[in-house]
């Protein structure tokens, strides 16, 4: 029984700090490429705005790097305090992973940041820009080292289990195992998504704050033209992730459908209150044969149930069914939310026409939509990772059989710290975020308002800094 | 594996724990002078605090990435120490983590945020400084008495605990001395002197215990040929510690021409008593209790990291000498633009 609590409160207490940690790469991983970008616009056009569009977000950027930075430093305990069994088991396989992810990634990232933040004036500009571009480079890196390590979790290759440890058989198989192409595509794309409505979405409220400044036009139209090309991309790569699930981690999607027998014809539910107790969903809505047409592209296609994945002597081996069910479709629906507003407002904004011609309440509604991208990856590694359950290695090592002898009250001691923390933190953050946006706005309306710090638009002051 | 000698099931764990260790010296020398920096900030002015903070600025994220790659080494190559050592330090470990969260976000906070809240953040600054430097001083003292929970383990954890923290702030000192000039300069060397003491209080007194504690050690550095090869240790530590007092004492220390004298002799005090550790405990992760040999991941994955890292570290050093380089002299105020 006391192990059991231990798991529970470990459990609890890595997603809430993998959930915090998530939120922050998500952004930097994209935020560094559209600085790369600003960066960039500015090097061919001259045009200054891209300046003050770079050094607002590099701000926001710093913010958001640090928070990753020390959420990243609490996962790498982790494994070590709550999950030691992981390493004893799989050690030989993470470890490396860990390892070049560290080696090769954050050691470029924390060493170029220093020079991207602050060696704007210490540095020629292309060597600047080459800072940016490695900062860049770093983050997506680490997503890289660290999905190969989580997709090998779900469907693990090119291992043999000697005496219940993991050795390696081929590097080759790991790294390029049956899922990782998909989650890393997919996650890249969210993390675009993620920045494309962030972008767009503290532009429409400095917009509201009365900043009408070319810097405010030009990234909310880099938000809304990212977003709107992306989402279509990654509902693409959704769908196509969704199909490699069902070959490798059946009960998975059985759990996301929320299908209990196996069967062809299996609707698409829309809404369902699936009651694990009664073996089946109450209060069902679906589309008729829709799952069947979308994973087996045939109203025939046989879509695996729930009730394969209970033993002979009814010990159940399929993860829970209504968070898996539920959270996917709090990303499914999200990605759907996305399209709608960015084709719109893209549609609504075509031929030259500005921000000026948008409806106030689509400007409005970009306000909650930046909060979209979070919600949409929350949701997205829910489905993920409570769906591999009751595995943490698929097929290979059980979340149970991970866990470290530590005793609960302590887990549940340095949980609730944690959530202390981060419940402060994020506050704090998104405090800062509006800050700036607010002070960035001010300046625009107001340009001699010194106390307020330097206005942001005006050109003769941007060049005068360059050329400092 | 071919270009590694011997058996590779004894060479690979001794390459690795070299390579740990050496990742550890180089995050306590290294963090060890921003956290020091952030212990100070309560006795400088608001003007001095943002000079402290811009002389640690461009540096601190990649200082504290060494503890990443010390821990990475030990979950990699150590895989049974690593969640030995850890679960054992469970509340150290968290403690430490939340200073480092605040003190890593407070960086950027108190740059940002309206003037009111600065000093806030300037105290969460300071708070999350200190927090990580006493849990690294208690996980320290743990460690040296073998990760065992009796009353004397924990008091000297304790006691470990201050005289780091006490090591951090002269450590920072000594960067300030380097890194600032004029009244903040003149501060840091009465703040150098001050913390001296501490630091050599502190050396003593884990010299002193290291050896009551195990009888391996006690072995180790009390029979024949063994002392004589260890003696140096100590006697050059007692040499530099004089060494300092006698150069903070003097005025000259501000002439910029040997403003780096106190940091670079501060850093060799820290080498030696990492090298007197690393003497006592080798061949042992777990402190009388498992080898580096026997908490060994396999050696084919070993080899495969090591691979990486031969190739990496020299470039990692590259870089960061650069950044070094180009944040070269003085401080002088942080700005994005
Ligand atoms: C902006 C974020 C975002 C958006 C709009 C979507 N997703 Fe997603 N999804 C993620 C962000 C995400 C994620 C956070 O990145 C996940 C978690 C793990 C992973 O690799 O990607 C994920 C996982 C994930 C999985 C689980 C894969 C597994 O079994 O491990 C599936 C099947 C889909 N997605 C499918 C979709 C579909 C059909 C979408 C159509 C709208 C969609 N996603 C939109
Ligand atoms: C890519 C790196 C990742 C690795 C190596 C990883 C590893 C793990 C591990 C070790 C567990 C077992 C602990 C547990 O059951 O709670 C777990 C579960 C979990 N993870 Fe991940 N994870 C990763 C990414 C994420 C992300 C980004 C999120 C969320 C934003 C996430 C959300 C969760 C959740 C919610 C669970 C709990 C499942 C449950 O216990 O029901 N994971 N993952
Ligand atoms: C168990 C899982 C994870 C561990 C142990 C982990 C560990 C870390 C650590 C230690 C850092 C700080 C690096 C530094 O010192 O500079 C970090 C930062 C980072 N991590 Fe994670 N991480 C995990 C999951 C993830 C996931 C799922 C992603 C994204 C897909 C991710 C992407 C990043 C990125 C881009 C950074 C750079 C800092 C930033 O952008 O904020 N990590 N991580």
């Amino acid at each position: 029984m006391d192990m059991l609590d231990t798991l529970m409160l470990s459990r609890i207490q890595f997603a809430a700090n993998i959930s915090f940690h998530i939120l922050f790469p998500t952004i930097t991983i994209a935020l560094g490429w559209v600085l790369v970008f600003f960066k960039l616009r500015y090097a061919r056009t001259g045009d200054p705005v891209w300046m003050d569009a770079y050094f607002f977000w590099v701000k926001i950027f710093a913010v958001t790097f640090a928070l990753g930075v020390v959420s990243g430093i609490t996962m790498s305990f982790q494994f070590g305090t709550n999950w030691s069994g992981f390493m004893e088991r799989v050690g030989n396989i993470a470890g490396p992973l860990l390892a070049y992810e560290i080696v090769t990634a954050f050691f470029l990232e924390a060493v170029f940041l220093g020079i991207m933040l602050f060696g704007f004036r210490r540095v020629p500009g292309w060597a600047h820009t080459g800072a940016t571009l490695l900062v860049a480079i770093g983050t997506t890196l680490s997503a890289f080292w660290i999905l190969v390590l989580n997709s090998w979790m779900h469907t693990p290759a090119g291992f043999e289990l000697r005496d219940g440890v993991a050795h390696v058989t081929s590097w080759w198989e790991v790294i390029f195992n049956p899922s990782m192409p998909y989650r890393l595509v997919h996650m890249l794309l969210a993390s675009g998504l993620t920045v494309a409505f962030v972008l767009a979405g503290v532009s429409a409220i400095r917009w509201m704050m009365g900043d009408r400044s070319q810097a405010v036009r030009k990234t909310f139209r880099t938000g809304t033209v990212m977003g709107a090309l992306l989402i279509p991309l990654q509902i693409y790569a959704g769908d196509l992730h969704g199909l490699n699930t069902l070959e490798h981690q059946p009960a998975k999607v059985a759990a996301m459908e929320g299908n209990w027998q196996t069967g062809s014809h299996v609707p698409l539910l829309l809404f369902a209150l699936p009651d694990e107790a009664a073996r089946e969903n109450r209060f069902e809505l679906g589309i008729p044969s829709g799952a069947s047409l979308i994973l087996q592209h045939s109203r025939e296609g046989v879509v695996p149930g729930l009730d394969d994945f209970v033993s002979e002597d009814g010990r159940i081996e399929h993860p829970p069914v209504a968070p898996v069910f539920w959270s996917f479709r709090v990303m499914v629906g999200t990605g759907m939310a996305m399209l709608a507003l960015s084709w719109a407002t893209v549609f609504l904004m075509r031929r030259g026409r500005s921000m000026d011609s948008l409806p106030r309440p689509v400007l409005w509604a970009f306000v909650p939509m930046a909060f979209s991208g979070w919600l949409a990856t929350l949701a997205g590694w829910y489905t993920t990772e409570i769906g591999r359950q009751p595995w943490l290695v698929q097929g290979v090592l059980t979340t149970r059989e991970a866990i470290s002898n530590v005793p609960p009250t302590l887990v549940l001691s340095t949980l609730l710290a944690y959530l202390a923390v981060y419940a402060l933190l994020l506050v704090a953050y998104l405090g800062l975020i509006l800050y700036l946006a607010r002070r960035a706005a001010l300046g625009a309306t107001a340009p001699d308002a010194p106390a307020l710090g330097r206005p942001v638009n005006d050109p003769v002051q941007t060049i005068e800094r360059r050329t400092a | 594996m071919s270009f590694i000698p011997g058996d590779p099931t004894i060479t690979l764990p001794v390459i690795f724990a070299a390579l740990m260790g050496l990742s550890i010296l180089i995050y306590v020398v290294l963090d060890g002078f921003d956290l020091g920096v952030g212990i100070l900030t309560p006795l400088a002015t608001d003007a001095q605090k943002d000079r402290m903070v811009a002389s640690i600025g461009p540096f601190w994220d990649a200082n504290e990435t060494w503890l990443v790659m010390a821990v990475g080494l030990l979950l990699v190559a150590f895989p049974v120490a690593h969640g030995a050592i850890l679960t054992a330090l469970y509340l150290p470990v968290a403690l430490m983590l939340i200073g480092l969260i605040l003190r890593g976000v407070a960086f950027e906070f108190r740059a940002k945020v309206p003037a009111p809240k600065k000093a806030l953040w300037n105290r969460a600054f300071f708070g999350g400084s200190l927090l990580t430097a006493l849990s690294q001083g208690y996980m320290l003292g743990f460690y040296i008495m073998g990760l065992d929970h009796s009353w004397s383990a924990h008091v000297f954890a304790m006691l470990t605990g201050f005289a780091l923290t006490a090591g951090f702030a002269f450590l920072g000192a000594c960067w300030l001395i380097l890194k600032t000039e004029g009244g903040l300069q003149g501060q840091a060397i009465l703040w150098a002197r001050r913390t001296l003491w501490a630091v050599a209080a502190g050396l003593g007194a884990v010299s002193l215990a290291t050896p009551l504690v195990s009888a391996r050690i006690w072995d180790r550095w009390f029979s024949v040929p063994e002392f004589f090869v260890l003696a140096p240790l100590p006697l050059l530590s007692f040499a530099l510690v004089a060494g300092l007092w006698g150069i903070l004492r003097t005025r000259q220390v501000a002439d910029d021409g040997f403003a780096w004298l106190p940091f670079a002799g501060a850093s060799l005090l820290y080498i030696l008593a990492f090298t007197g550790l690393a003497y006592s405990f080798y061949p042992f992760v777990v402190p009388d209790k498992v080898t580096i040999y026997d908490a060994a991941a396999a050696p084919e994955s070993l080899f495969i990291i090591l691979i990486g890292v031969l190739i990496v570290l020299p470039v990692i050093a590259g870089y960061s000498a650069l950044s070094y380089y180009i944040f070269r002299g003085k401080a002088r105020d942080l700005r994005y633009d």
